[in-house]
């Protein structure tokens, strides 16, 4: 997929060509719609004993577009909160091109997040012009050292990554709660907090919340794209994760390859995690939460690993988790609802296999490491020499 | 099988073909890759099901809709690849599926081996039933797969390949286990390329090209060079001129090198060899003495244990593969789907697998998409690569396309060295006669060649010189215009430990 995507082919095989790539997630996301509707009847009429009413979902759903996308506010919001799903996917899905399984985006997130509080803390005085770029360097760089770490493991002891980043994801917490207790309590708080990032906050340019993250998120999309298409690091590390014994046969180095897509993911999450300290809350207390980490696994799923698709995936779910509260307010529909479908349409992406059968696909697109393959191939055979 | 007719998109598999089969007969079933073999026999193991035509069992019209159907009309199948489970036992493999049962709960080891025992015994072979599959050469595994057929009592024979694994002397074991079974009154289908096997182990051959029978005869009736016209569809050069060789400088040489497979067995245990400019020197050994490991070492891929590597005069003991190809080493290796290729690439990704970093194929850190392009049209013209465009992945390739990739890659530019492991592997005639001219070509230009094939007829065709290696060593070399195939045969199997008169020296005369 990589050259065909810009040496435009002839239109036909351009849409066959197109509908190949997009042909599961957009059918697993409207499998995951109906099984919620029936789940929203269901619940309706068994659990609230509220009469019968098949149209239930089709307000439910509208509800959703509505609270996403109804009003220019909406629409802030929906951007506000794709922005760290969007910077995060990315992360995760260029370690899927490699081959690599990153559930660290968690803990990536919240260190990303504790590296821009601490800069921006120690950095009250300076110019916002100096203030924020150094703010996000130290959450990129937080997040990339919490990447670089697994990484660093996998390459030089063959230790798996699933395994190492979970195990991150607990440092990070348990980290974050001593640094916002100890090193970068603000005197006095209590419950404890750090300073807020003051001159370090991403200036608002849309809607009373759209910040600046919102930029540097979209202009994420382009750049890891040519990364990984258009340059020869970009080709590495797809090799690495299509088969690493012909990329060490190439003279590519997989070790550090994953090194640096370890990094580089770590990074973006890391970023996310910034944004989202210096662009909304601008505090952080023991609480510090994301549910980012998790879900950019699904958004970078769904858009296939591909920069653009993990765009509109994370538009998609940014969309429903801003749609949610409006959703509960005027349909009352729970908001967990919103995370039921994006369970659903997980669980089809994995059923990949069956719905490309169903679909009458053939391996045409799906050949290259996409996620599926990292995420359903068997963990026994490490090929690393 | 009567008028069977398989149509997939855009090419008929198979085009009314017909094929008989008598009971006791060894029926070869012989095509190049693609020829419809393969669909004709899935067909009839009920894995297809055909457009048109009929298949009847003793002249009766039966409908095989799946492998069980084919098995309940004692039709069985041995595949290329074995489908054994390697951690049980023969017995239990042979059994599987239709356990001996000692009770409802545990099943019957000894009946199992003392069943499979008599049955190895009626046909003439000889098989430890409670050994471990694992732990069995490849030849007995195949036996094991036939042994399986038989406990089900298989009437009807298929066999994909059976000999493309296994040494000579294997072959001919098991060429003896099948007349055995024909006498036995059970027949036979025996799927090959290789003209020679199915002239010496056929009673009748069908010829099938492009999914359409184009002969049938009797192995008295016809020779090589008939088949492979047939086959192939124009007159073929089954032998490559090899023409003389004018060696010169010493470009690759080798000192007392020892090397380590995956499980830290020391599989290549001093080897010393030299090779010169225009020459091909060839390895002939059994599949598992080394030489995997050796050339592995060579290009950089395997650590050397010990020992030394010279190319061109420079030590490159322990180089990298990006050093060894950045001293035009051209590599092709002999698991083509695990190294020389990224399958789910695009052809133009594979064509600069090995230059992809290095202008013209890119600047700094910016790939030129067009130059790559270029480059990779250029290179399936000139290797006549069979392929509908270059953006398609390798993975849509047949096997010979796929080589003739990789071929193109590696003998692209001003090699200095070809290190050639398998290079005619599970190709067609066609394919096999291409790239050995291309191989005599670059050996007339220059280049020193290194050639490992477990087709010693292969080695016996092309080699200037011939080195038979055995156990980690290289224990004899002998011209190769003069070696003899029962000779070097021997030394395969033996190492020459009974025949004294061979001097195992590594430098040419």
């Amino acid at each position: 997929m990589s050259q065909a995507i810009a040496r435009l082919p002839r239109p036909r095989a351009l849409l066959r060509y197109l509908w190949s790539l997009i042909a599961v997630p957009l059918v697993s996301f409207f499998l995951a719609l109906l099984v919620g509707a029936i789940v929203i009847i269901l619940s309706s009429t068994l659990v609230l004993k509220n009469p019968f009413d098949p149209t239930l979902p089709l307000t439910a759903y509208q509800a959703l577009a509505q609270g996403a996308f109804g009003s220019f506010n909406s629409v802030v919001t929906t951007l506000v909160i794709t922005t760290p799903l969007l910077l995060a996917g990315l992360g995760v899905g260029i370690g899927f091109r490699a081959g690599l399984f990153n559930i660290g985006a968690q803990g990536q997130f919240l260190m990303g997040a504790v590296g821009a509080v601490a800069v921006a803390a120690n950095m009250q005085s300076s110019p916002p012009a100096i203030a924020i770029p150094a703010a996000l360097a130290g959450g990129a760089l937080a997040g990339a050292a919490w990447g670089f770490v697994p990484g660093l493991l996998k390459a030089t002891s063959g230790a798996h990554e699933v395994v190492t980043t979970i195990m991150m994801n607990y440092i990070a917490l348990a980290s974050l709660a001593w640094i916002v207790k100890g090193p970068l309590k603000e005197m006095g708080s209590n419950p404890p907090t750090t300073p807020d990032v003051g001159a370090a906050a991403l200036p608002i340019l849309i809607g009373s919340t759209g910040h600046l993250g919102i930029l540097l998120a979209f202009a994420a999309v382009p750049i890891a794209w040519f990364l990984l298409f258009r340059t020869t690091r970009g080709f590495e590390i797809r090799a690495v994760g299509a088969n690493p014994d012909a990329a060490r046969y190439a003279g590519v180095n997989p070790r550090l390859m994953i090194v640096l897509t370890m990094s580089i993911a770590g990074m973006l999450a890391g970023l996310a995690g910034a944004c989202t300290i210096l662009g909304i809350s601008h505090r952080m207390n023991t609480t510090f939460q994301t549910k980012v980490g998790f879900d950019s696994i699904t958004v970078a799923l769904l858009g296939r690993s591909n920069p653009i698709g993990i765009m509109f995936a994370a538009l998609l779910f940014g969309a429903m988790r801003a749609g949610a509260p409006p959703m509960q307010i005027n349909a009352g529909i729970p908001v967990e609802l919103v995370d039921f479908i994006q369970a659903l349409i997980l669980l089809f992406l994995i059923a990949n296999a069956v719905l490309r059968r169903l679909l009458r696909l053939r391996g045409v697109a799906g050949a290259e490491q996409t996620g599926f393959q990292t995420i359903t191939r068997s963990y026994g055979r490490e090929t690393l020499t | 099988m009567r008028g069977i007719t398989k149509r997939y998109p855009g090419v008929v598999a198979n085009d009314h073909i017909d094929l008989d089969l008598r009971q006791g007969e060894i029926h070869a079933l012989l095509g190049e890759n693609g020829a419809g073999k393969t669909t004709l026999m899935n067909i009839l193991y009920g894995l297809a099901v055909p457009d048109e035509g009929e298949i009847l069992v003793d002249g009766q019209a039966v409908r095989i809709a799946g492998p069980s159907d084919a098995i309940a009309r004692g039709i069985e199948m041995v595949h290329q690849h074995f489908m054994l489970i390697p951690v049980l036992s023969v017995a239990e493999n042979v059994v599987l599926g239709e356990e001996t049962m000692a009770n409802p709960v545990f099943l019957d080891r000894r009946e199992a081996s003392r069943r499979i025992r008599k049955l190895a015994g009626r046909f003439g072979f000889e098989l430890d039933p409670d050994a471990k599959v694992e732990s069995l050469s490849v030849g007995q595994q195949q036996r094991v797969e036939i042994l399986k057929t038989l406990y089900r009592d298989a009437q009807i024979l298929v066999l994909d390949e059976p000999t493309a694994v296994l040494t000579p002397a294997e072959t001919e074991e098991i060429f003896v286990l099948l007349r055995n079974l024909a006498k036995d009154g059970r027949s036979i289908i025996f799927i090959s390329h290789k003209l020679n096997e199915v002239l010496e182990i056929a009673d009748r051959i069908t010829v099938i090209r492009r999914g359409r029978v184009v002969g049938e005869r009797r192995p008295a009736e016809t020779d090589d060079k008939e088949l492979a016209e047939l086959m192939v569809g124009r007159s073929v050069q089954l032998t490559v001129d090899r023409g003389e060789s004018h060696p010169t400088e010493v470009m690759l040489k080798v000192e007392d090198l020892h090397v380590r497979d995956d499980r830290g067995n020391e599989v290549v245990r001093g080897v010393d060899v030299e090779i010169r400019r225009g020459e091909i020197l060839g390895i002939a050994g059994v599949a598992g003495n080394g030489q995997d490991e050796f050339v592995e070492a060579l290009v950089g891929l395997r650590r050397v244990a010990s020992g030394r590597v010279w190319l061109n005069g420079r030590n490159v003991t322990g180089a990298s593969p990006r050093q060894i190809n950045e001293a035009n080493v051209g590599y092709v290796p002999a698991d083509r789907h695990r190294f020389g290729l990224i399958l789910a690439f695009p052809l133009t990704d594979n064509l600069v697998l090995t230059s992809y970093y290095k202008p013209p194929f890119a600047h700094g850190l910016v790939r030129d998409g067009r130059a790559i392009l270029a480059a990779a049209r250029q290179r399936v013209r000139e290797y006549d690569v069979r392929t509908p465009s270059t953006e398609v992945a390798a993975q849509t390739l047949s096997g010979g396309n796929q080589q003739k990739l990789i071929v193109s890659r590696e003998f692209g530019g001003d090699t200095t060295l070809l290190v050639l492991d398998q290079p005619t592997r599970g190709l067609d005639v066609g394919s096999i006669e291409f790239i050995h001219k291309r191989i005599i070509e670059k050996r007339d230009a220059g280049t020193a060649v290194l050639l490992v094939s477990a087709e010693l007829d292969e080695v016996l065709e092309l080699s200037d010189r011939i080195a038979v290696m055995y156990r980690g060593k290289l224990v004899a070399f002998v011209d190769g215009r003069q070696a003899d195939k029962n000779q070097v045969g021997l030394l395969m199997a033996t190492g020459g430990a009974t025949d004294e008169t061979h001097e195992a020296t590594g430098t040419s005369t």
